[in-house]
């Protein structure tokens, strides 16, 4: 690899340019003043109904008790968008004094050393799940805090359905098959729901396979991340070809390639779909539009070879926030002290109120209220039992970025198994040299 | 020619073109021979290009852009000629009807792109819905992967047809009338005149008719992510969304490479064809 040199000087023309089009598209990064003694601060965080309703309610919390801080709340767009909107900003200097942004191999790709407020050094660390120190930190710092949940990669299902046709929770990719045909042959359902008007969704045959790939080798993010284990090997290539399989047999709902997440979770909670793989933060959707379903829904995990190695793959809270280097002196020290607040179990509360939890806390202190749905319910055995592993993102900073149109051609019969795994590591490759990681 | 202008008169002009045209088209082409991350450039000569030209969706992309830009660009030629013609003769409310055709060129492309997407839904969208209403089971038009790119390009059409006629009337009515006269006179039919008098004389409005739509098809981008995202999967890529998603995705040397590589078509379509159909004129 040719050693990297950084040319500060073209990178400035370069980002200058892209802040003269962000300034000409009309979008104005934060940077209001201190008045009179008072300190304010602007938030960014993306514009997800629950998001911006999460961060108002803690922010109308934090303020109520400091009242010498305010703190305004701005929104960007969500996905890809939402990404360039973060990196410009950081690149340019022109971040909001406070952002949320996700954890794991996202954030990796912020270059956070550079662009973040190192956090090792606060109190609360310690209150912190070693698993979500993992997902925010890089061998030199520690950059977030967590606003919400940890959530899990697993199958929802409509429990009515399971108890009508006298289903058992499958263990293996076999009974799981089983359980489906048995659906279709009853004729009640869609036994498998798949949502490619958003095409995000259909990576989680793939993503929340990842237990599975860790039963198999217990070295395998590792050796992904060196350049060793690849996605057209087994085990990583089941997710692949389970998804194939699953089109194969006809087990989709009819629209699948043009019905959107929300339309996924209200199949399931109505019993029009009987299982939905996808991440349980679609607790937050189902509360918001079925809330009748709370305990119809229900959660396990995506199952592999092995009944027993059964268990859960496991997401760090997405939602985490950050300070960036750009701000500084009292913003600086107000903006630390918002996030010391986010730590508090009195902030957990005002999360699990202000939107349906997704899985449990990982702050020491925080507990989910006694009313969570069946969805998360579910997840708690799995997590007493230690049959949890985490997914791939946040033991690797490598994920490739087209994963999710690679699923929908898997998904939909376009592309083989084999052939989008191919197109996957090929994807990851890319990624990896963008990261400037060694040996790729 | 001596310009009637001393020099400073164009330094206003100068300076604006070479700071917002000439230094991004170079600063273009020195990003896109770069690993580029916004944090720091590393130099990586042609990897970018090898890169781009191994992707898996970019075979399928250019062949996509092809027939897009081509298929586009032949049925606005064809329907806006005859739309043209239509609407140029002595027909009631010809002012009302012109308007209604080209009014979808008024309307942004995204909005267009929303409103079909609605429309040609596989399940709920009321084409579909029509369709079924007499018997017919309608296609999954932008789901169905072999349809997706297609039924882009028929929605392009639609929008874009107005701005064909509209050309083609200017052409129409720069025909000065004694010629119909004439071949009136020596007994000519409604085809040969057609044919022979309006077809040839319409050249002009034909040649930039054919240039606007394939440089247009060629670079076209807002109405395939609007109504696609360039899927199915990679099933209604082209080469500009592929590389937006190369941008979106943080790839921004790789996508300044892809971008080179699209002005280099485009480019090396459009002169050739420019030239050819020009040419060809002046030596009738």
């Amino acid at each position: 690899m040719v050693p990297r040199t950084p040319r500060r000087s073209l990178v400035a023309i370069g980002a200058g340019g892209l802040a003269l089009s962000l300034a000409l598209a009309g979008c104005t990064a934060g940077g209001s003043d201190s008045d009179g003694g008072a300190t304010s601060l602007t938030f960014l965080v993306d514009n997800g109904e629950a998001t911006v309703a999460t961060a108002q309610a803690l922010v109308d919390a934090f303020v109520a008790e400091n009242p010498d801080i305010s703190i305004e709340v701005e929104t960007r767009p969500q996905g890809a968008d939402g990404d360039n909107v973060v990196k410009t900003r950081l690149a340019t200097g022109e971040m909001d004094d406070i952002f949320q942004y996700n954890s794991g191999s996202l954030m990796q790709a912020l270059s956070p050393d550079d662009t973040l407020v190192n956090l090792a050094d606060e109190d609360y660390v310690g209150k912190f799940d070693d698993r979500f120190v993992q997902s925010v930190s890089t061998d030199d710092g520690l950059y977030g805090v967590p606003m919400g949940q940890s959530m899990a990669g697993a199958v929802i299902y409509n429990k009515d359905i399971y108890e009508q046709l006298g289903l058992e929770i499958p263990t293996t990719w076999d009974e799981f098959i089983a359980n489906s045909e048995a659906i279709k042959q009853a004729g009640v359902a869609a036994p498998i729901v798949q949502t490619y008007g958003d095409t995000w969704t259909s990576q989680l045959f793939v993503l929340g396979d990842f237990n599975n790939v860790l039963a198999e080798n217990p070295d395998w993010a590792e050796e992904y991340t060196n350049n060793e284990a690849k996605y057209v090997d087994e085990p990583a290539l089941a997710g692949f070809e389970h998804l194939q399989e699953a089109f194969e047999k006809g087990l989709f709902n009819e629209d699948f390639a043009s019905a959107k997440y929300a339309d996924g979770v209200t199949m399931v909670a109505t019993g029009a779909g009987a299982q939905y793989p996808i991440l349980t933060f679609a607790a937050g959707q189902l509360m918001t539009t079925n809330p009748e379903a709370a305990d119809v829904v229900g959660t396990f995990p995506l199952p592999g070879p092995d009944a027993s190695t059964n268990g859960l793959t496991v997401w760090m809270p997405t939602n985490t926030v950050y300070i960036p280097k750009s701000t500084e002196g009292d913003k600086l020290e107000a903006a630390k002290k918002f996030l010391a607040f986010l730590t508090t179990p009195e902030s957990c509360d005002i999360q699990s109120e202000a939107n349906a939890p997704q899985g449990p806390f990982v702050v020491d202190g925080c507990e989910l209220p006694d009313d969570v749905p069946a969805m998360v319910s579910d997840l708690q055995q799995y997590f007493d039992d230690g049959k949890t592993n985490l997914a791939l993102e946040f033991l690797s900073p490598i994920k490739g970025p087209a994963l999710e149109q690679i699923t929908v051609a898997v998904g939909s019969g376009i592309t083989s198994a084999a052939d989008g795994a191919a197109q996957y590591d090929e994807d990851v490759k890319k990624q990896a040299q963008q990261l400037g990681i060694e040996g790729w | 020619m001596k310009s009637p202008y001393p020099t400073w008169f164009f330094i206003p002009a100068g300076v604006f073109y070479l700071v917002l045209f000439l230094v991004p088209t170079i600063a273009s082409f020195y990003f896109s021979l770069t690993r580029w991350t916004l944090f720091s450039v590393e130099f990586i000569g042609f990897d970018n290009f090898v890169r781009f030209f191994q992707e898996p969706q970019l075979v399928q992309g250019f062949i996509n852009t092809f027939i897009y830009a081509f298929l586009t660009s032949g049925a606005k030629v064809v329907l806006g000629l005859l739309l043209g013609v239509f609407l140029s003769s002595q027909i009631i409310a010809r002012g009302f009807l012109r308007s209604v055709v080209f009014f979808p060129v008024l309307v942004s492309v995204i909005g267009v792109g929303i409103l079909f997407k609605v429309l040609m839904d596989p399940f709920d969208g009321p084409i579909n819905e029509g369709l079924a209403a007499i018997g017919i089971d309608g296609p999954g038009w932008y789901t169905d992967p072999s349809l997706a790119l297609v039924s882009v390009a028929i929605v392009d059409i639609w929008a874009g047809v107005g701005l064909a006629t509209l050309i083609y009337i200017a052409g129409m009515v720069a025909i000065p009338q004694e010629y119909f006269e004439a071949s009136k006179v020596d007994g000519a039919s409604a085809w040969s005149t057609f044919r022979h008098i309006t077809l040839p004389l319409l050249r002009p409005a034909t040649v930039t008719v054919v240039l606007l739509s394939l440089i247009g098809g060629l670079r076209r981008f807002d109405l395939i992510w609007t109504m696609t995202g360039g899927g199915p999967g990679f099933s209604s890529d082209v080469l500009a969304s592929v590389v937006y998603k190369q941008y979106q995705a943080g790839f921004f040397g790789l996508s300044t490479a892809g971008n080179v590589v699209l002005f280099v078509v485009v480019a090396a379509i459009i002169f050739p064809l420019s030239w050819w159909l020009n040419r060809k004129e002046d030596e009738r």
